[in-house]
């Protein structure tokens, strides 16, 4: 989230799209209803289903799974058409100016550069003119025909009200009533905030959903201000924080790059991260990449790291490729190369695209180490349950070993939320049986792997050898002791820039926060961004303070929001370019003459002139994208595609499926289905009364909704003979569950390019352990193909059919 | 039907029809007819409270644990109620119907309590000393790295790449065992390595 | 800016407290004729519940199972998100949902009620029981089950108007919302009003809710809910919980709401009661209590519910026989 839950409470209007708030994030969407109550804010909800969000909504849009780009575009030229933009805002904070090389263009569904052999583009004409100056040259007057304004209107020229009727299946006036109701927070005091989840992100162009918005809410200027926004609703208590820390296969610490095969050296690895300004003046904060970096290495490998090894830069893994993410790990798996995995707290047999291929992938494994406090359906992904897990048991050869972790109740630590406060938890139960802390068990791999290491030698050891692990217990590091590593600390003492006789920080003392970074081996830093959390004040992410002074929503006092306690990101763009708020009732900074005061810490240096430095300072034009240069893969503007799977072919042009640039495993290609075949549109969602997979091991969730069942609408029922409460069968090209239909007037046929196309609504939670009752995951009949910048499967549009069944059978043999 | 009567129990069917003050006429005490009437006892009384946050989604919700024993105090603490904080700025108390039945998370039938051993082949799951269980994952570790670490690749630049064993963290644990476990995970080498966040 | 009213202000106590509710507060007692009056006179509660706010998300259901400890079983899916299927000794409170096409907009409306005891001023339950003291009214409007007092006989049920008690299958004693009288009697609001996400349900005096309702009738008319209401039907004397519905013209959307809720005229059943030794004594007592219910309204109580109810009388009075 850019904003915070509790700043929600500022907007005059919440749309909804790409995600499904109060059913997935109740109290978070608390928020909603009081800037409804007190605000007299308006709520859209745009989504395929009627959903219990929906059910308090102002005003409701269907739309086709996979479509909202269309959607979005159609209400971005309505804005524009209309002269609803906020127009100070976005000549001043975006590269709307900024001219675009010749060459770059649009035609047929495709950009320049396009390459179907290696489905990819090359970008090189997705980028500035940049003028000999080193800057990039502009027209503040937006009359160029090849500046960014101008390439963007054209590029959304097609999305009409009809079109976006005949793609996303939207009643042209609901289309109409939705643009018109958002277009009125391109006036200075009114905002708009985005709530998105899985909604967009499950889609093989994910990415640019969420671009569509941003890009939006920029031209509405509704980024950086009080109740606006793009607020991705996260979906577990520490995605958040798994990501800042880089547990990701193409991240380190705090948003810094796994190093690749082209970074030879700790300086080829920095020379493509200068990120010089593009415009005069400006602040680009990503300059101080190399105190970070080195920082970084310093937590990692302590004295070890030094000048003379660079950093010891060689003991990270390179990549050979983009990502090894999950499902190319899979799909390695599939081949036999992999032979052995560690699931923490993770159900991947549930988790993971066609489940039949994730079976198979597992099968091939030598071992399989499972830690969880609950049983898992993939610690058990051998075992024969019947329909709910037909395998083969004898023939699995993966050697498994379960292990008991303990849960929340029972450990102490920071979790990040989805409005980035860290915020502290202290353990209030004993853990059950044997069950041990995650960190117990990570620390006793590692220790014994290290005494193997030390003992009979072996491939590389240096980095195993050399990690950093002191802590008064090495066999089970505490949570302060980790944080106090994250936070960073001086490794001599810090001499102050502005009087070298003075020490800043003295040697073994906590850093205040990355500001004190140095790039010479002095400080160490496990996360950078995460700096602050830990410092000579004490553990700030345990603070309790709940004053809100002025009833901003901001409190400050409250644990400890990265970076820097900032509670809202890119709050310089809330006031304009005299540093007066844009809305004086919502102020959030304000220039005072000399510094930017208000609610929250100013993101821009303190002393920063308005008019002098861009807004986005960790962007090198210090203004927002909204022409992407060459950094997302599938455009540096969202177009509309289908979904790999799709009851239409794209409108712009039906030979791409799907996106056109997104990766494609050969074996998953086979695997895709048509729409002759399976006709409907399938999609997969959680419901509120469940999170994920965990609740079917709580009796009173699964009391609650207990049993697995697919949404239909009438007619489709009607049309197939199903009735409310009957089996189902419900198939793909990859797999087949079975199911008990709901038929309900929440799902009704839409209307695309001329033909009705039938939702097929499949809820995930069930699963052949725990207390609910057994049933299959929407993972059973889902492709195994993702996003082409981030390869998040695509769970939200693949298509099915459905037919009357019977009951699924446990029958054990 | 079988039905367990208390004194009470026999106390209100004898009395069933009679006006309650007639109980003490009958001859049992007042204070039957007051408990009876009283509203039940308030149950965290004397528990310990711990402050946590709800680990499901990313609301990050302000709970509050209540146990029977202090872990403080180096007891053993048996959880008895989770409840919603009301100095929490986001939630104020509130919680949904998932965090409202945490307890039953905590305390469910299917915790796992001891490591489980799983053969090739085997139908079964049969249990393991947490010392063999790490000792045999840390040799299974060490002798995959030592044959298959990519340490160069054909440019002789070091790489130090391990493919072939691979790890997903898990997004509901802390950020402080992340950093643990962010230090192993690459600094063994290992290149699959994700969470739910890519999912 | 304000925030909206909130049940909970401050945590739960874990030092010993003297219950607020005791003895001295009741008001009413079922067959019992000489109460002697209440010492004091507490100020009146009511749970509003914001049909228009709520999210359908059952926090109010899973609260109330975790804080009053009971055990719903897992049922199964028959095409309906009511679950479990019916209220229950192990479920207090239960959403409804109502998908309802507004024949004036055509769009669909999902209408989700939270359905329960509604605590009536005037509680029809409370008069037709038959067993001293199993039923209960305190001066604060909480009207609680004294479960060691029940004999079963479901007169309870037939009395209520919004057909809210069960008889448990098990110990066959009649369960419904007991308004967290347990919490109340400490400060606090009940589980389900605590835990609902978006305050939905909020928790206080009468009064305040019933200002708290005009400003949430204000809004909803301001987007179009010209019939925008509270429901606080004076058939009962009115109820301790309301709910602010959008269409208050026509409760019976809302998953059978009923439109004008009237106490049934007991005395029928007390016919049947009153064959028994030992509920007879009573019988003329208490009949007195709700005579102004037996002249004011017509019977509505059907033969066969009559004859349900001494079926069940005999039971309860089979176990008396048999222990």
């Amino acid at each position: 989230m850019t904003n915070s839950w509790t700043d929600i409470k500022n907007t005059d209007l919440v749309i909804v799209m790409g995600g499904n708030a109060a059913e997935a994030h109740p109290c978070g969407f608390k928020w909603v209803t009081e800037a409804k109550a007190h605000r007299a804010a308006r709520l859209i909800v745009v989504d395929p289903r009627f959903t219990r969000t929906a059910s308090v909504a102002d005003y409701y849009a269907p739309i086709r799974q996979g479509t909202d780009i269309a959607f979005l575009s159609g209400v971005m030229k309505y804005c524009i058409d209309n002269d609803k933009v906020q127009w100070e805002y976005m000549k001043a904070f975006t590269n709307a100016s900024y001219l675009v090389k010749d060459g770059f263009g649009f035609k047929d569904g495709l950009f320049t550069g396009y390459d179907p052999e290696k489905r990819d583009y090359d970008k090189s004409t997705w980028d500035y003119v940049i003028g000999d100056d080193g800057f990039v040259v502009t027209d503040p007057t937006l009359q160029h025909p090849r500046c960014v304004w101008n390439l963007l209107k054209e590029h959304l020229a097609p999305y009409t009200p009809e079109m976006v009727e005949r793609i996303c299946g939207t009643p042209k006036d609901k289309f109409l009533k939705v643009a018109e109701m958002i277009s009125e927070c391109s006036s200075p005091t009114k905002t708009m905030t985005s709530m998105y989840a899985l909604g967009w992100t499950q889609h093989s162009k994910g990415s640019q959903n969420i671009r569509t918005m941003a890009m939006l809410q920029l031209i509405l200027g509704n980024i950086g201000v009080r109740g606006g926004g793009m607020n991705a609703l996260r979906g577990h208590s520490n995605i958040q924080g798994l990501t800042d820390l880089g547990l990701m296969s193409h991240l380190l610490t705090g948003y810094l790059a796994m190093a690749t095969e082209k970074d030879v050296d700790f300086a080829t690895y920095m020379s493509t991260r200068q990120f010089k300004p593009l415009v005069p003046g400006q602040t680009s904060y990503w300059q101080n990449y190399r105190k970070f970096m080195v920082s970084f290495q310093k937590a990692m490998w302590g004295d070890n790291a030094r000048a003379d090894n660079d950093w010891a830069f060689n003991y990270l893994p390179k990549l050979d490729v983009p990502a090894y993410d999950v499902l190319r790990m899979f799909e390695l798996m599939y081949d036999g190369k992999i032979n052995g995995y560690l699931c923490q707290g993770f159900n991947p047999l549930l988790a993971f695209p066609n489940r039949n291929k994730v079976t198979k992938s597992l099968s091939n494994l030598k071992w399989l180490v499972t830690m969880d406090p609950l049983d898992t359906e993939t610690a058990r992904f051998w075992e024969n349950r019947g329909d709910f897990n037909p395998v083969d048991t004898a023939s699995i050869q993966t050697e498994v070993i379960q292990l008991p972790t303990t849960c929340f109740a029972e450990e102490e630590g920071s979790l990040t939320n989805s409005g980035r406060w860290l915020q502290w938890h202290w353990p209030g139960g004993t853990p059950p049986g044997e069950a041990k802390h995650d960190t117990y068990i990570i620390a006793q791999i590692f220790l014994r792997i290290r005494e193997l290491y030390r003992k009979e030698g072996g491939t590389f050891p240096d980095p195993i050898l050399n990690l950093s692990w002191d802590y008064a217990d090495a066999n089970e590091p505490t949570a302060e002791e980790l944080a106090r590593e994250i936070n960073g600390r001086a490794l001599t003492d810090l001499m102050d820039p502005a009087d070298p006789t003075k020490v800043l920080v003295p040697a073994g003392k906590q850093v205040v926060n990355f500001s004190q970074l140095r790039d010479d081996g002095s400080t160490m830093c496990g996360c950078w961004i995460y700096s602050g959390c830990f410092n000579e004040q004490g553990n700030n992410m345990a603070r309790r303070d709940n004053n809100d002074p002025d009833d901003t929503g901001a409190y400050l006092g409250w644990s400890f929001a990265w970076p820097l306690n900032r509670r809202t990101l890119y709050n310089r763009a809330s006031a304009d370019l005299e540093g007066k708020p844009w809305d004086p009732s919502r102020k959030l900074l304000e220039w005072d003459g000399t510094k930017w005061t208000g609610y929250d810490v100013p993101d821009i240096a303190p002393a920063a002139k308005p008019g002098e430095v861009g807004p986005f300072i960790m962007n090198q034009e210090g203004t927002a994208r909204l022409f992407a240069r060459g950094l997302m893969r599938d455009g540096p503007f969202p177009a509309h595609m289908e979904p790999f799977e799709s009851p239409v072919a794209n409108v712009f042009n039906p030979k791409i499926r799907g996106n056109p640039v997104a990766r494609v495993f050969e074996t998953d290609l086979e695997q895709l289905g048509l729409s002759d075949e399976f006709p409907y549109a399938g999609t997969s969602y959680r419901l509120t009364e469940h999170f994920h997979y965990w609740t079917k091991h709580n009796h009173v969730n699964s009391a609650l909704q207990p049993e697995f069942f697919v949404e239909i609408s009438e007619e489709l029922a009607a049309e197939k003979a199903i009735a409310n409460g009957s089996w189902v069968r419900v198939w793909s090209k990859r797999g087949s569950v079975k199911a008990k239909a709901l038929v309900t007037k929440r799902i009704r046929p839409l209307i695309c390019d001329g033909k009705p196309v039938h939702v097929v609504g499949i809820p995930l939670h069930w699963g052949f352990t725990g207390s609910a009752r057994k049933g299959f995951g929407p993972n059973s009949l889902a492709p195994f193909v993702g996003d082409a910048n981030i390869e998040t499967p695509e769970y939200k549009a693949f298509l099915v059919n459905i037919e009357p069944s019977t009951a699924p059978q446990e029958a054990i043999a | 039907m079988t039905l367990d009567l208390s004194r009470r129990s026999f106390l209100k069917l004898a009395g069933a029809g009679v006006a309650a003050t007639s109980l003490g006429a009958m001859g049992f005490g007042e204070a039957e007819a007051a408990v009876a009437a009283h509203v039940r006892p308030f149950k965290l009384t004397m528990t310990t409270e711990t402050r946590n946050t709800c680990p499901y989604c990313s609301v990050a919700c302000g709970v509050i644990i209540y146990s029977e024993g202090d872990l403080r105090k180096g007891e053993t603490a048996d959880i008895v109620h989770i409840e919603g904080d009301v100095d929490h700025p986001t939630n104020r108390g509130t919680l949904c119907p998932k965090g409202a039945a945490l307890k039953n998370f905590v305390k469910s039938p299917t915790r796992l309590q001891y490591p489980m051993l799983r053969k090739p082949g085997s139908g079964t799951f049969e249990r393991i000393s947490w010392e063999d269980a790490l000792d045999r994952i840390a040799r299974l570790m060490k002798d995959d790295r030592d044959a298959n670490l990519v340490t160069a690749n054909a440019a002789g630049v070091p790489v130090n790449r391990w493919t072939t064993v691979g790890m997903l963290a898990a997004s509901a644990t802390t950020n402080e065992t992340a950093w643990a476990t962010f230090k192993f995970a690459k600094g063994l080498g290992i290149v699959g390595f994700d969470n739910q966040a890519r999912v | 800016m304000m925030d909206s009213p909130r049940t909970a202000v401050s945590n739960p106590p874990v030092q010993p407290m003297e219950s607020n509710l005791t003895e001295r507060d009741l008001v009413r007692r079922s067959a019992t004729a000489e109460l002697p009056p209440p010492e004091r006179q507490l100020t009146p509660v009511a749970k509003l519940i914001d049909v228009s706010k709520c999210i359908g998300c059952k926090a109010c259901q899973a609260a109330c199972i975790e804080w009053n400890d009971t055990y719903p079983p897992i049922g199964e899916n028959v095409g309906s998100y009511v679950n479990p299927p019916d209220l229950s000794e192990n479920m207090f409170t239960l959403m409804l949902f109502t998908e309802w096409i507004n024949p004036e907009t055509d769009n669909l409306e999902w209408l989700i009620r939270k359905d329960g005891c509604m605590h009536c001023a005037d509680p029809g339950c409370l008069k037709a029981c038959p067993a001293p003291g199993a039923i209960v009214q305190y001066s604060n409007g909480i009207v609680d089950f004294i479960h060691e007092n029940c004999i079963g006989c479901g007169y309870c049920v037939k009395g209520c108007p919004f057909d809210i008690p069960r008889i448990s299958k098990t110990d066959h004693r009649a369960y419904k919302c007991t308004l967290c009288s347990d919490r109340v009697a400490v400060g606090q609001g009940p589980a389900c009003a605590k835990a609902c996400p978006t305050q939905a349900i909020v928790f206080g005096t009468k009064d305040d809710m019933k200002k708290h309702a005009d400003e949430r009738i204000a809004d909803l008319k301001s987007r179009g809910f010209q019939n925008a209401g509270l429901y606080d039907p004076p058939g009962v004397g009115g109820t301790h919980v309301m709910y602010v519905l959008h269409h208050n013209d026509k409760p019976h959307i809302y998953a059978d709401l009923p439109d004008n809720p009237q106490i049934s005229p007991v005395v029928q059943v007390w016919k049947g009661a009153s064959k028994y030794v030992g509920l007879a004594t009573m019988g003329m007592v208490a009949a007195g209590a709700i005579l102004h219910g037996i002249f004011a309204r017509p019977n509505r109580v059907q033969h066969e519910d009559e004859e349900n109810a001494e079926r069940l009388v005999e039971e309860a009075t089979d176990h008396r026989e048999k222990t």
